[in-house]
């Protein structure tokens, strides 16, 4: 058996949760229970679920990891604290960022994750300063429209220069806001980083696709993976852009279905968001 | 003993930052022409001096990304201007991080002024761009003490300090005193550069008889002004004038009405003037000589007098 199919099933589980998460904040704005600006990543998990089941399974536990806007599935995923993300979108000082940072700006000290300031792309000069600083394993994620700023494109090039020990993760959804790729640019990140000399791959956020790339480099060298994905809601809020769009977690509930483990992480997150809005 | 220069004293500061206190500085060209005015030691990439690429508002980021991984970067700007470019991720990151994430990001900002000679972006001072932003601690110390003073509050704090300094005070020895008058004329405040003619301006006035009061501010950011400043101002007869070496619609108007809601006395400002500066010495945009302060304040006087 491969290392990729002994993970599947944990990378699965990953996503279960990061969809049922998804799922119920979609419910809690539509409500109004939540009444901030929501970023919701369904769709998306994929990429951080297997990224984060990869470094564990390589036994990558140093690691700092400077995240995106769109970034519940990325906190929980790598094993942020359920009940913090609930109360930092329910507005309580009990929150992951004080209740300050609202669905944008989350954080996981537990889990060194740092906040983002929601100025798209400023994490790629701060995650390669932490990691020139520090020489921990560092992840950074982006959208691709984030990744078009040019003081992120700068911080790929010091990145490279100065050999450290970064993966940059575009999670390109080919959407700025509601702005396609291809109005915006007739190039690729991928080929962009090659250019810098670093290390670079562009592949779907299928996770044995992905599983296989990340095989491919190196966990001390500088790397950027460009990963096509489909978002599923709205930029921001709960709404549904295009109905037919294609949803690879149906795929793996689809494989998984006797294990029954979608209707039980969403059974769970209705638990703890019950028990969290009532002791805000 | 003869006192060190301001050169020297930051020189050595930046060198025991290096060497003992395990931090790093970081900026663009530091050890090609002349090593920042002479105020860095030769010290290289292995002993913490790090080179950065041209990317000004990328080397702010990676100078917050060191600072959350507790190297305290003294992060360098050669020319005040600059900071158009390098203060966004400062700005709204590191003067952020610990408000909403807990997490300190201590920057010490060295940000350096020229007096004029350089263009349209390049001279003077530009620390009002910061100033409107929470977060952040602003100061202009020209003096060797000052310097010291303000670098050890940094290494006991967790903050983001922005250090405005000018080429023109390197060579600086002395520490200023301010010149406190029971019954006062007039009271100048003065910032950065324009502090050493205002000593100048201060002297002319007072061979003319006028009684002046001269108060020198280097803490902008909190504005930090004790009772015996304030009531120079309160008892001055034809109030007070700021003087600043950046635009004076920034920091020189904000503190012009701190002064006067704190003290119900009139205070003017003066700074650059409202325009580009140009190379040439004729359309250069110059901060406020002892000359053009004496004519200002007398100005102001017999106004009031009128
Ligand atoms: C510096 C900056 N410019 C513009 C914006 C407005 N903005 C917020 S999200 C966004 C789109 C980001 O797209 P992408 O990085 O691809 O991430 P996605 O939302 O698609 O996940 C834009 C333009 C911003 N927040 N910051
Ligand atoms: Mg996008």
């Amino acid at each position: 058996m491969t290392d990729y199919k002994k993970n599947e099933i944990n990378i699965f589980n990953k996503a279960c949760l990061c969809r049922a998460f998804e799922k119920k904040v979609y419910k809690a704005v539509k409500n109004k229970e939540i009444t901030i600006p929501v970023y919701l990543s369904a769709g998306q998990e994929y990429i951080a679920s297997t990224i984060a089941t990869y470094l564990d399974f390589k036994k990558q536990n140093e690691k700092q990891i400077f995240i995106q806007h769109r970034g519940h599935s990325t906190y929980l995923a790598f094993g942020g604290k359920l009940e913090l993300l609930i109360y930092e979108l329910l507005g309580s000082t009990k929150g992951c960022a004080n209740g300050m940072g609202g669905s944008a700006s989350i954080q996981g000290k537990d889990i060194n994750l740092f906040g983002h300031d929601g100025l798209m792309g400023s994490q790629g000069p701060i995650a390669t300063g932490a990691c020139f600083g520090n020489k921990i394993f560092t992840l950074c994620f982006a959208g691709d429209a984030a990744a078009e700023e040019d003081y992120f494109l700068a911080s790929i090039g010091w990145a490279v220069t100065k050999s450290l020990p970064i993966w940059f993760i575009v999670e390109d959804n080919n959407l700025s806001i509601l702005t396609e790729k291809k109005f915006r640019r007739n190039w690729e990140m991928n080929n962009v980083a090659k250019g810098f000399g670093m290390q670079s791959f562009n592949v779907d956020d299928d996770p044995k696709a992905l599983w296989e790339t990340l095989e491919r480099a190196s966990l001390n060298q500088p790397a950027l993976f460009n990963i096509n994905t489909k978002r599923l809601f709205w930029h921001a809020g709960a709404g549904i852009d295009n109905e037919k769009e294609f949803d690879r977690h149906a795929i793996y509930i689809d494989k998984y279905k006797n294990s029954k483990k979608q209707e039980l992480a969403d059974q769970m997150i209705e638990e703890i968001w019950e028990k969290c809005s009532k002791n805000l | 003993m003869q006192q060190k220069s301001l050169r020297q004293t930051i020189k050595e500061i930046v060198y025991d930052h290096l060497k003992t206190n395990n931090g790093i500085a970081m900026g663009q060209c530091l050890s090609a022409v002349g090593w920042v005015g002479g105020t860095l030691p030769e010290l290289y990439e292995e002993d913490g001096m790090i080179e950065l690429s041209m990317a000004d508002v990328a080397g702010g980021g990676f100078a917050v990304g060191s600072a959350l991984a507790g190297k305290r970067p003294i992060y360098i700007i050669r020319y005040q201007g600059f900071n158009w470019f390098n203060a966004p991720i400062i700005i709204n990151y590191a003067a952020k991080s610990k408000e909403i994430w807990g997490i300190p990001c201590p920057i010490f900002v060295r940000s350096i002024a020229m007096e004029g000679g350089i263009g349209p972006v390049a001279g003077s001072s530009h620390h009002s761009i910061y100033y409107r932003m929470p977060g952040i601690k602003i100061f202009s110390p020209m003096t060797p003490n000052e310097y010291s003073t303000v670098y050890k509050e940094f290494m006991a704090k967790e903050e983001v300090f922005y250090i405005s300094e000018h080429r023109k005070s390197f060579d600086n020895q002395e520490n200023f005193e301010n010149i406190i008058n029971e019954k006062a004329d007039f009271t100048i405040f003065a910032i950065s550069i324009t502090r050493f003619s205002a000593i100048k301006a201060h002297e002319a006035l007072s061979k003319l008889g006028y009684v002046i009061n001269l108060i020198h501010l280097w803490r902008l950011k909190p504005l930090i002004l004790n009772e015996e400043e304030l009531t120079s101002l309160k008892n001055s007869k034809y109030g007070g004038l700021v003087l600043d070496d950046d635009y004076v619609d920034g920091i020189a108007k904000a503190i012009a009405y701190e002064l006067m809601c704190n003290t119900k006395n009139n205070v003017s400002v003066l700074g650059l003037k409202n325009k580009t500066a140009g190379f040439d010495k004729k359309v250069d945009n110059l901060p406020p000589s002892s000359e053009e302060i004496k004519k200002e304040i007398l100005r102001i006087i017999n106004l009031n007098k009128g």
